[in-house]
Parts: C-alpha cells; sequence; structure tokens
C-alpha cells in the first residue's frame, strides 16, 4: 500500500514544480507505520473519502441517540439546558437569534459523520462503532425531518447527500467587503453632531460577581445543607460505607482518576452544582432522585416516590451498569467494568462530596 | 465557542466592582489623609513588622505564585454562556494587567473536552498525508530543529462576541479578556513538513495543512499551505517556561493574527492535504452568520481591535480629580499596531494616544494617554489603526454591514461612562 502510494506521489511529482525549501532535510522523526496513520488519520473529507464501509438507518439510530446521546441533546435532538439543538431551525438563519442545527445550518453531512465518530458522545469519545455512526447520522437527519424513518445511509449513499445549507456559505468577503471601506484616514474633530447613551449593561446585569473568585473553598451555608441530609439518612448507610469513608488517600486518588469519565455530567465537593447531571454531594444514603430542580427520568421519579436510597449495593449496581440497575435512567455511560474502579471512586465521591 | 445570546436570569444580589472599590476606599481614608500629609503617616513614622523581622527564606515557594494581595487578578468565566466548563472559555483580567505579555497562570483558557496531561514521553507527533514520507516526531525530535521565538497574541474568535446585540458584560475582562499574548519558543511548521517533504503534494498553492488535537474533542482545522508555510510555529514554550497544561502542553499550534481556535492544542497530527477538512469548527462553528442568512466561512484573519482597560468597569478612577492615566491594549491580525486615538466624548472628537511599543506584529501593543480629570463625565473609547490602514470600526459600522446576528469577529470601538464618581459602565452611544 506504501509503495503505491509513493508510486503515485513520484508520478505526481515529476510534472509539477518543486523545491519550496532551501534548507535540508535534519532526518528527524522516524517512520509512520501503516496502522498508526490508520489509527490516527480518521477525518472524513466532504465527498466521504476516509469513510469506512458500514451502514445504519435511522430507527436504529434513534435507539442509539437515546441512550448515548439523549442526556444532552434531548431525546428529539432538541437540545437540553445549554446543550446544542442539533434539529429544526429551518428558515431562522436570517431571523434574529438564528437557529443554527444540523439540519438548518451545517453544510456537509461529512462534518456531521466525522464529528460524531471522533469527538462524541461528550465523555466517551471515540467509543461507538463505524455502524453506530452511520445510525446517528441518519437519525439526525430523520429528526430534521430530511429523510424517513427507514433511510439507510452508508458508505456507498453518503457522497449524494446535499445538506440544506450547502450553499449558504461564502468564503470571507472582508478585504472587499470591509477592508475598502474602512482603510481611509479617520475623523478626527467633530465627528458627530451628539453622542447618546443607547443602552447600558446595567440594565441587563448579567456580569458575574467578581467576590466568586474570593470566597473561601467551603462557605459555611453550603456545609450546614451538605451535612443536613447526611445526618437524616444516616440510619441506612451500612457499616461497610464508614469503612469505605475512610479509604486510603491512594483509593481516593484513583477514585478522583475515574472521576474524569463522570465530570462532563456530574460534578461533586463543596462548589458542586447540577449540570447536565446531579451533583454527586453525600450520594450514599442519599435518596435517589431527590436533588430539588433536577430534570430526573421517570425511572428515577418512581425510585424517589418508593423512598428508594443509595446505598452501597444500589450504587455499586448502577455504576457497574446503569441501564440495567435502573431501566430508564437518562445517564448515556455505559458503566464501570473494573471493581477496583467502582471501589475508587465511591471512595473518591464520599471523600469530596461530604 | 457556542455563545447562546441572551438566556440569563438578572442577579439583584450581585455585587458591582466599583461598589467593592469604593467601600475600600472609605476604609482608608486614615491612611489616605496621613498619605497627603496632614498628619504624620504611621507607615513612616512607626517601625513596622516587615522593617524588623525577617521575611521568608528562599525556597519557600519553589516555583513562586503572585502574592495574596494579588489575589484578585485571575480568570473568570461567565457561567451562563456554556452548558458545563469542560467545554468553555474563562477571561483574562486585562483590567489588571500592565505592559504586553500575558502572564500564562492567568491567560484565557478555552477547552473543548477539558484540558489534558498528556507528558512529553506519552508525546507523538504524526505527519502524514500528501508528504513524502509519512513521520512520527517524539517531543524531544521537535526540539532538535531550528528554534525562533516570536511574541503573538492569541484571541478568541468570539472576543466581544456576547457586545453584538448590545452592551452587555460590565468588565473589560469579559467583554475583551478571551485574548493573551505571549513570547512562544518552537519550530516553524514549515520545518517541521521539511522533514516529511512536500514534493508529493505538488504544486503548493491549492494544498492544505489539517492540524488535529490529541484531547477527547479532537479539534482540528484546516490552514491553507501559504500560511502554513509563512509563520505558524509548532510551539512548546510561553513566556520561558513549557506551555502550561491549559494551553496545550508539551505542544501547540501557534497560527499567529488568526483565530484562537485554529491555534490546537495538545497536537497530535499534521496532514497535508489537497482540501480543506471542513470539520464541525469550519462550518457549524467559527463562521459567520450575515444578516440575510448566508454565513461567512475561512474568516480567519483578526482585525485591528483595541480597548481601553483601564479605566473600565473592574477599573474605576479612585483617586479623586487629578493626574489620571489611560490606558488600552491594541492589536491585529494583519501587522503592527500604528496608531491608536482616544476620545472622551463618545467618538466626536479624537487625540491619538502614546504608544509603548512599536513593533507589534500581530502581537499586542499597549497604548497611554495621560490627561487631568476634573471629574467630568466621559464617554471613553479607543480607536485602532493598524500599518495596513485599516481603522477599527464602530459598533453601527459593523452591524450595517453584517447584522446582529454575528457571533465571532466582533472588532467594534468599545464605550466606557466614566461617571463624575470615578465609576465606569459598559456603554453603547449612537
Amino acid at each position: 500500500m506504501l509503495k503505491c502510494l509513493k508510486l503515485f506521489w513520484a508520478a505526481a511529482v515529476l510534472v509539477l514544480p518543486v523545491t519550496v525549501f532551501a534548507g535540508d532535510k535534519l532526518g528527524l522523526g522516524r517512520a509512520a507505520l501503516p496502522e498508526e496513520i490508520a489509527a490516527w488519520d480518521v477525518d472524513i473529507r466532504p465527498n466521504g473519502a476516509g469513510l469506512p464501509a458500514g451502514s445504519g438507518d435511522a430507527l436504529y439510530g434513534e435507539e442509539v441517540f437515546a441512550d448515548k446521546c439523549a442526556s444532552c441533546h434531548g431525546d428529539f435532538a432538541e437540545g437540553v439546558d445549554n446543550w446544542p439543538v442539533l434539529a429544526g431551525g429551518f428558515g431562522t438563519l436570517g431571523d434574529k437569534d438564528p437557529v443554527k442545527t444540523v439540519g438548518s445550518y451545517w453544510p456537509y453531512l461529512s462534518t456531521v459523520w466525522d464529528y460524531v465518530n471522533r469527538s462524541m458522545p461528550f465523555g466517551e469519545a471515540q467509543s461507538l462503532s463505524a455502524d453506530e455512526v452511520y445510525a446517528i447520522v441518519a437519525y439526525m437527519l430523520y429528526s430534521n425531518d430530511l429523510v424517513d424513518e427507514d433511510f439507510v445511509l452508508s458508505d456507498t449513499n453518503f457522497a449524494e447527500f446535499e445538506m440544506h445549507n450547502a450553499r449558504g456559505f461564502v468564503v470571507d468577503d472582508r478585504p472587499e467587503t470591509e477592508y475598502a471601506l474602512w482603510r481611509a484616514e479617520p475623523c478626527m474633530q467633530d465627528c458627530k453632531d451628539r453622542v447618546e447613551i443607547t443602552m447600558r449593561a446595567s440594565i441587563l446585569d448579567v456580569t458575574p460577581d467578581e467576590t466568586a473568585a474570593e470566597r473561601p473553598e467551603k462557605s459555611e451555608a453550603a456545609e450546614v445543607a451538605a451535612a443536613a441530609p447526611a445526618a437524616e439518612k444516616e440510619a441506612v448507610v451500612s457499616p461497610a460505607v464508614v469503612d469505605e469513608a475512610a479509604a486510603s488517600p491512594e483509593l481516593v486518588a484513583a477514585g478522583k482518576k475515574v472521576f474524569r469519565k463522570c465530570k462532563a455530567c456530574h460534578q461533586v465537593g463543596p462548589k458542586a452544582k447540577s449540570r447536565s447531571g446531579p451533583h454527586l454531594n453525600n450520594i450514599l444514603g442519599r435518596g435517589i432522585g431527590t436533588i430539588d430542580g433536577f430534570r430526573y427520568s421517570k425511572a428515577f421519579k418512581k425510585a424517589a416516590e418508593a423512598g428508594q436510597v443509595w446505598d452501597m449495593a444500589q450504587l455499586v449496581s448502577f455504576l457497574a451498569n446503569p441501564k440495567k440497575s435502573i431501566k430508564g435512567t437518562k445517564m448515556s455511560f455505559s458503566g464501570l467494568k473494573k471493581e477496583k474502579d467502582i471501589d475508587a471512586i465511591i471512595a473518591y465521591l464520599n471523600a469530596e462530596g461530604a | 465557542m457556542e455563545v447562546p445570546i441572551l438566556k440569563f436570569t438578572p442577579n439583584p444580589q450581585s455585587r458591582r466592582a466599583f461598589l467593592r472599590g469604593s467601600a475600600a476606599t472609605m476604609a482608608g481614608i486614615v491612611t489616605a489623609q496621613a498619605a497627603s500629609g496632614t498628619q504624620a503617616d504611621p507607615l513612616i513614622t512607626e517601625v513596622q513588622d516587615w522593617a524588623s523581622v525577617t521575611g521568608d527564606g528562599v525556597d519557600a515557594t519553589p516555583y513562586g505564585l503572585p502574592i495574596k494581595f494579588e489575589s484578585d487578578v485571575v480568570r473568570r468565566s461567565v457561567p451562563w454562556l456554556t452548558a458545563s466548563p469542560i467545554s468553555s472559555i474563562n477571561f483574562t483580567p486585562i483590567h489588571a494587567l500592565d505592559g504586553t505579555i500575558t502572564p500564562q497562570g492567568c491567560a484565557f483558557e478555552r477547552h473543548h473536552s477539558g484540558a489534558i496531561e498528556l507528558s512529553k514521553s506519552d508525546y507523538r507527533l504524526m505527519v502524514n498525508g500528501l508528504v513524502d514520507q509519512p513521520l512520527v516526531f517524539s517531543y524531544a525530535d521537535l526540539e532538535r530543529l531550528p528554534r525562533e521565538n516570536h511574541v503573538y497574541f492569541c484571541e478568541c474568535a468570539a472576543n466581544t462576541g456576547m457586545e453584538w446585540a448590545g452592551a452587555q458584560l460590565n468588565g473589560v475582562q469579559f467583554t475583551h479578556g478571551m485574548i493573551h499574548n505571549m513570547e512562544y519558543t518552537g519550530v516553524s511548521l514549515r520545518s517541521v513538513l521539511q522533514e516529511a517533504g512536500l514534493a508529493a503534494a505538488g504544486d503548493l498553492q491549492d494544498k492544505w495543512v489539517y492540524v488535529e488535537g490529541a484531547d477527547a474533542s479532537s479539534n482540528g482545522r484546516s490552514i491553507p499551505m501559504e500560511k502554513a508555510l509563512d509563520d505558524v510555529l509548532v510551539a512548546f514554550k510561553a513566556n520561558g517556561e513549557a506551555l502550561r497544561k491549559e494551553h496545550g502542553y508539551p505542544v501547540r499550534v501557534v497560527v499567529p493574527g488568526w483565530e484562537g481556535n485554529m491555534w490546537v492544542k495538545w497536537l497530535r497530527r499534521i496532514e497535508v492535504m489537497d482540501g480543506p477538512v471542513e470539520s464541525r469548527e469550519e462550518t457549524s462553528k467559527y463562521t459567520d452568520v450575515l444578516e440575510d442568512g448566508t454565513a461567512r466561512k475561512w474568516t480567519w484573519v483578526m482585525d485591528a481591535k483595541s480597548v481601553i482597560t483601564s479605566p473600565s468597569p473592574q477599573a474605576p478612577i479612585q483617586h479623586g480629580p487629578g493626574a489620571l492615566v489611560i490606558t488600552g491594549l491594541a492589536w491585529s491580525g494583519h501587522g503592527s499596531i500604528k496608531r491608536v486615538d482616544i476620545s472622551k466624548d463618545g467618538g466626536r472628537n479624537w487625540e491619538t494616544a502614546r504608544l509603548s511599543n512599536h513593533e507589534s506584529n500581530k502581537a499586542l501593543a499597549r497604548f497611554y494617554l495621560e490627561m487631568d480629570w476634573q471629574g467630568e463625565e466621559m464617554l471613553l473609547q479607543a480607536r485602532a489603526m493598524d500599518e495596513t490602514g485599516y481603522v477599527q470600526p464602530s459598533k453601527q459600522q459593523l452591524r450595517e454591514l453584517r447584522g446582529e446576528n454575528s457571533v465571532y469577529h466582533n472588532n467594534c470601538i468599545q464605550t466606557w461612562h466614566v461617571k463624575p464618581t470615578g465609576e465606569v459602565e459598559n456603554v453603547e452611544v449612537s
């Protein structure tokens, strides 16, 4: 394969002028192996170049999307909180506050495939199979009403698909439209008749409070608030949990590393807030689905009504396989496969979120 | 970056910087009287602790941090801007800095999947695509190429993006703080490509270089070959020391004068191509929607821009009438800043400020204008002119051509309303 490419390039070189550089090569670096290039060179071009063989339909895509994407992007790709909206927005690009979605704005389907394949799901990137990516991309088109639900996207029909906004872009024309106007000697005296204030930032009042950076790590109020539920639930905490709470610093440190898989959605610690996942302070012994204001799945609401609690057994089972442990959870994470990771993360949550 | 324009909840409890400032002034009145010479100053007449007992020994802090009195000079974020701090941005405290170099520790951060820890020993850089010999470099290999040092600004294309629709954030840190300016040590991208050989690429005029990061976002941008061979750096040091984790340790790309998103951090791969990838960050993001709904793409260059950093909402005038130093920053992706004009009356009349550095090719220039302030209200503006003669436009000029729906590339003239109390507010003027 390498040889073939080399021959091709050598042929190309014959007809083209080269020698851009004066300097000699230093001979640094080593030859990249074909399997190394294959592992890293996975970008997809607008004409579909780089796509692996495979296929997926919108129906399967909907399933995968619900499983792996919907916790941030919503079941219908409508976007949760500040996470990107992926569907709809057609005809809004000229409006005030245009809705720029995959359907209304993205010019190339290859970009969707490339991005989902390399960068998604958030916090678990590069974990999807090629067929799953085809299916998710097919679902993206379906959720934008661009194809029917039985639409199958594959490497063979990929290049045929033209996106809605494919012709909506112009290459940077500032040199013609702007620079010509603004490369002129500016006015220095009596440039305007009068000047009036037309808007003030204080009216919106959206500037962050600067004192935030100076606050002590743990405010008293936060400590009191955090301590209260733990005290109420003390009775349900098993002795095993107490042992766990006194876990070794090494285990806590290991848990901190494992928590990187979680922190895209969850926070723990004195400043923790609920984001796309609820905060995890005092998780052991906490009632399931009990963080005020967090939009839980039906499954969690049911567990809350039944008074279920995050005891050790429940937490271990959920961390190992969330979807099996609580059917219907919105959490897209597939679970921790190693027991030691589960032990470590519980130790970390106890240490950090107590 | 994603900048959802205007979904917020007013926060009446938030304390304004100025109030904090004036409270501090009140507390300092006794000292002020002493300092003004009406009463002997105990700081002079009495032996102070620091003049008597000894201070810290060497090695008290093997790597020094700013003294505690400077603890408010920190990066800050605007939580309502983004869904998660893992994919978000914060802002350089430019209101509290002077000179032109930004210390790494308070230089703004922008991550798409969080700042990763990648050691030099685990670092690999692949060069592939239309090259004679695809290569893998170690970190040590990169240090054996000829090194260069250059000072460049790095500005996020979304800097000032929240101000398109109107005066919104009351602090220059938030309106203009997605910028930093460092001295980079690195090797030219040209020299790295040369090792792999570009004969295979043939005519270089229509070729592109794709750069890609090693983090989970795998951020990648396509750079036209002409720029890649011109002044792009593969950098590993900033301000003399290793890049910080949050700025791409151990290796990032430096694309002088062009939008920050292209300065790919944790650089892992360079691919020579016959066209752009049209990645997510160069199609769905970092493109500019115009009034009619069409969008500009490949708007890489950051046009000339300036802003007064003091006085400003976070740096009010607290010293009362008399001598006042107006200062700020100016920069252009097209080259050096040649002139900065300042208006005190909202753009009716202008006077030329003093540049502290005349060489500022794609780097920050610092300007000063000294004045005698007698408590009059001012509408302060700065207007930069670069070496191409481009003059920084007003917000109205930008809106007339682009509408209000752009997010990126807002380089408009900023107005600060200075009140008789010395308080300063972000405003828009007619």
